[in-house]
């Protein structure tokens, strides 16, 4: 599926759009990706990958309310698509399968 | 107050300013919420850090983008607005848009147009600089329009030498008596390597007597120091570079330091150092009047003697002082000075006359008393290889653009019958071939700021691209947009001329005669580029000719030591102890370094010589025993001189040129007069090449017995003993018996090698130009024969049908290039015959030109071009004729 491909990186933000699911703009998802990736993360990477995600069609956006601490400006809220949750199912399956593949040696034998 | 803290305000206008419109709201409210909440969290020192990092992270162009990528859409809309001009913006931008997607298009066609036209826009740049430099040396001088240095000619055995040797009183004859001039400053010639002695560091450096006007006149940077820096007699001028090798970075002004291990000096201002082209270089500078304290002879004797050429002089004419007068006036100025002994000097005439500054770099070069030129020969030879390979870059652009054009004339139909006028065509065209000319500038840009370091090693020089500069820019630009534009004039022309009902009725009727200006372009490409290989293979030929040359000593493994003093009064146990210590065979004195020859002289006389005879000039070495030996000469007739004979304090060698100039049979024996003394030729030497060109005629040269007269110490290394161990054995005791100077020393074969500098330079520099212009010129084929492929893949498909095999059609589309390419070969043969025989007159010791060379070039060129155009013969040879003729 070409023109579907998915960045390392873009999975990892659809799959925090996806769990941050009604609240998903573009500071909570550096927060929750800096938890959790232990990393810092730039705001940059964030938005330029989150509209590189709609403009392939796997979010949706629109205009969110706006808040004192964000200087009474609007937020932009992202939901995933159709097209956006298959996609991530599809690199599940992907991932699933390899892991399921590997052959017990192949870690010494750790991998129960 | 207790306001809410804020971002830092400039910031925050930066990012406003460079997100695009439909993203700034999110992302300023964004960065406003992180930061009120980083506050909380860290406290806002931190979060406005933290801030202005993610402003610069911010930095990508999918977050500055004017348009959001979504809204394209919105764009169809404005279909209706029929732009008016085709020089509106939105056509340009849609000219624009369909010249890249033509580019992308056509990949292999792109690279090849663009490639080939940075290589040869990058070879021009780079060559354009290399002039540049060369044209503009010396112009920092302010005074440049007004210096002159006095030249001299004279004429010896018939032929009118020109030199700037002149003897010492000159410079103060023309200061004194001539009010033509605002500033005389002289200088001696000589190598100029001194001791500069500072603590118990030794340094040997470069630098010259100079007169104090010299500052003024050649309006030298004072740094730091005296404004008349040169006027006490025991004073030193630095430059910045030497300066700080003494000093560091200790303040030099006042600081004491020895010169030649005996006077002490005095800085007295610091220069900055010339740039690289000047002609004036020195490490530091000493004052004129320093020469009378310390060496007494130019104290007594120089000052009135007329006679002993070896002093120069700089001067500066005033103001609106024509220099054709002033030659008139100083024209005799020696003569004058010499009427009492005037035998032997008005013999050779001598007549002082002015050089001025704008010649010194490019035009130093006198035959019989006129100025002939000089190293702009080469820099003309390399304009001219410069515009070749841009032109030959341009004919592949033109080349490919008409025959690739022809294969749009459908398109060109098409737009026609939807309404599009020939002005909007002419417009696509040229913006099309505008467009491949920027990104080829950039390419060629980059090409050269990645060879520029090569470049400048191997022109030994420090140049850089001036992107600062305003005019450079102008030129570039000016130049590409005139490139493209000129490329793409005639596809625009030719193609949007086309009628469309015939393109669409039944396709472009190319005419015979339609291939015609572009075989015309290939035979001038490859014979620019033929005449290039021709020359490049001559004067290869002609360098390995002067290497190959026999030079009548060994120059391997022979070291030379400037002398002083010290060795001098120590020579006899220096020379013992260096012999014990068996890393060295031989050893021995001489006046010049074993490469050159730094001494002539003529008022010799011979059994049958006339007193014209008087004025021929002799290369003169001044030795005393083994230098036969320590050079490794293999002697004629005769012996060296010897210790086992007493009457050889008298004696004199010749080499063979001597023996032939003097018309001696018997040479051994005989008996020559020389400044005031009989001498016995005792042996004779082969002709030895010390020339300082190694492709001249060697000199008749005397080799005279003198104790005393010594500039040089020659050491032959044990051919047993590797040159490093004998280095480092020989080095202590060099540093025992010459306590003032650091053991500096030169081997005699790379200083031989280095007298092939410009051959090689010029060598290199015109086999690369000749590989890319080859490396050009095929691209150009290769782009050409791919089109002639697809152009008669129909005539192609039929042959086959009809039997026609792969070699058949190899043969079918291989033939035209090679008619085109023999073509070139036969013009640029006698262009390049008659170009190289004039470059080859300058060489008394020169090949000639064989006409095997032609012929291999000749069998070269074939041999490339059918490999480059072979992969597309034989790919269109292989093709399915079923494909090529299924389409009708």
């Amino acid at each position: 599926m070409k023109g579907t491909q998915l960045g390392e990186f873009e999975e990892v933000v659809l799959l925090t759009i996806a769990l941050l699911y009604d609240d998903a703009y573009s500071v909570a998802v550096v927060e929750e990706l800096g938890q959790r990736l232990e990393r810092p993360m730039s705001l940059g990477a964030v938005h330029r990958t989150m509209q590189r995600l709609e403009e392939k069609g796997l979010v949706n956006s629109r205009f969110g309310e706006s808040t004192a601490e964000r200087g009474g400006r609007r937020k932009r809220l992202f939901t995933v698509t159709a097209a956006g949750e298959q996609v991530l199912q599809e690199a599940r399956r992907i991932r699933n399968d390899l892991w399921a593949d590997i052959p017990k040696a192949a870690f010494g034998g750790g991998v129960a | 107050m207790n306001r809410k803290p804020t971002a830092p305000r400039w910031a925050q206008q930066l990012l406003k300013r460079i997100t695009a419109p439909h993203l700034r709201e999110e992302i300023q409210g964004d960065m406003d919420e992180l930061f009120q909440m980083r506050g909380q969290r860290y406290g806002y020192a931190k979060a406005r850090l933290l801030y202005v990092v993610d402003l610069l992270l911010l930095l990508h162009p999918r977050l500055w983008r004017r348009q959001a990528a979504p809204q394209v859409k919105a764009r169809y809309s404005k279909f209706t607005d029929v732009p008016k001009s085709f020089l509106h913006p939105d056509m340009i931008r849609s000219y624009l848009t369909i010249a890249f997607r033509n580019l992308v298009k056509n990949k292999s066609y792109s690279a090849i147009n663009i490639g080939g036209l940075a290589v040869g826009m990058a070879v021009a740049m780079l060559i354009g600089l290399w002039i540049t430099d060369e044209v503009s040396a010396n112009k920092h001088h302010k005074n440049y329009e007004t210096l002159y240095q006095v030249k001299m000619s004279q004429t010896f055995d018939g032929t009118r030498g020109t030199q700037d040797a002149l003897p010492f009183p000159v410079g103060e004859e023309l200061r004194s008596k001539y009010p033509d001039f605002k500033a005389v400053a002289m200088y001696d010639r000589g190598e100029g390597n001194r001791s500069l002695i500072v603590g118990n560091q030794k340094f040997l450096k470069q630098g010259l007597f100079i007169g104090e006007d010299a500052i003024d006149m050649f309006s030298l940077t004072i740094l730091n120091g005296n404004k008349n820096p040169l006027k006490e007699p025991y004073s030193i001028v630095l430059s910045d570079e030497t300066a700080h090798a003494l000093f560091g970075d200790q303040d030099p002004i006042g600081k004491i330091l020895k010169m030649d291990n005996s006077v002490d000096l005095k800085v007295t201002a610091v220069v900055a150092k010339q740039p690289q082209n000047a002609t004036l270089q020195f490490d530091y500078l000493l004052p004129w009047h320093l020469q009378e304290k310390i060496y007494d002879w130019v104290g007594k004797k120089l000052k009135t003697n007329w006679q002993n050429n070896g002093w120069g002089v700089f001067v500066q004419l005033k103001e609106g002082v024509d220099p054709a007068q002033t030659n008139a006036k100083i024209k005799d100025v020696i003569l004058s000075h010499t009427s009492n002994d005037a035998n032997a000097i008005s013999r050779v005439k001598p007549e002082l006359f002015l050089h001025p500054m704008a010649k010194w770099r490019l035009y130093s070069e006198f035959t019989e008393g006129k100025n002939t030129g000089g190293f702009i020969k080469y820099v003309r030879l390399f304009g001219i290889f410069g515009l070749f390979i841009l032109v030959i870059a341009c004919i592949n652009f033109m080349n490919l653009s008409t025959a690739r054009s022809e294969k749009r004339a459908k398109e060109v139909g098409v737009r026609k019958a939807v309404g599009s006028g020939r002005e909007q065509l002419i417009g696509q065209f040229l913006s099309e071939s505008t467009l491949i000319a920027f990104m080829a500038l950039v390419l060629a840009l980059g090409i050269v700021l990645l060879a520029m370091p090569y470049f400048n090693t191997l022109t030994e020089k420090t140049m850089s691209i001036d992107f600062g500069n305003p005019v450079f820019w102008c030129v570039i630009v000016v130049f590409t947009a005139f490139t493209g534009l000129l490329a793409g004039s005639y596809p625009a022309l030719y193609l949007s001329s086309f009628n469309p009902v015939k393109i669409l009725k039944g396709g472009v009727h190319v005419g015979k005669n339609a291939s015609l200006p572009r075989k015309i372009l290939v035979v001038v490409q490859f014979t620019f580029s033929t005449v290039l290989m021709i020359s490049t293979i001559i004067i290869y030929q002609q360098i390995q000719h002067g290497k190959n040359r026999p030079i009548g000593f060994t120059n391997k493994g022979l070291i030379s030591v400037n002398s002083s003093n010290d060795l001098v009064d120590h020579f006899e146990a220096l020379r013992t102890e260096l012999l014990a210590t068996g890393a060295v065979s031989s050893i021995c004195k001489s006046n010049s370094p074993p490469t050159q020859w730094w001494s002539s002289n003529g008022g010799w006389e011979w059994k049958g010589s006339t007193p014209d005879d008087k004025s021929s000039i002799f290369t003169t070495i001044a030795t005393n025993f083994d230098y036969i030996k320590t050079m490794g000469i293999k002697l004629k007739e005769g012996r060296d001189f010897s210790r086992d004979f007493t009457t050889d304090s008298t004696g004199v060698l010749l080499n063979e040129a001597a023996v032939k100039r003097m018309g001696l049979k018997h040479p051994i024996g005989e008996i020559l007069h020389w400044a005031g003394k009989d001498r016995t030729v005792v042996g004779v030497i082969p002709d030895i090449v010390v020339e300082w060109s190694p492709y001249r005629a060697v000199a008749p040269m005397t080799i005279l017995f003198e104790k005393n007269w010594v500039g040089f110490i020659c050491v032959r290394i044990n051919p047993a003993v590797a040159s490093s161990v004998a280095i480092s054995k020989i080095a202590p005791i060099f540093d025992k018996y010459n306590p003032g100077y650091p053991f500096d020393y030169k081997f005699a074969d790379t200083e031989y090698t280095k007298k092939f500098n410009y051959e090689e330079l010029i060598g290199n520099l015109s086999a690369i130009v000749s590989l890319l212009a080859i490396f050009i010129s095929c691209l150009g084929l290769f782009g050409l024969a791919s089109f002639m492929a697809e152009q008669r893949t129909k005539e192609i498909g039929i042959r086959k049908v009809l039997g026609a095999s792969v070699a058949n059609v190899w043969g079918l589309l291989s033939r035209d290039f090679v008619q085109l390419v023999i073509v070139s070969c036969l013009i640029a043969s006698p262009i390049a015959w008659y170009a190289m025989n004039q470059w080859l007159e300058s060489y008394t010791y020169k090949i000639d030109i064989q006409v095997g060379v032609f012929l291999s070039v000749l069998v070269l060129a074939l041999m490339i071009t059918l490999l480059t155009v072979s992969y597309q013969a034989i790919k269109a040879g292989l093709l399915n004729p079923v494909k090529s003729l299924k389409s009708e």
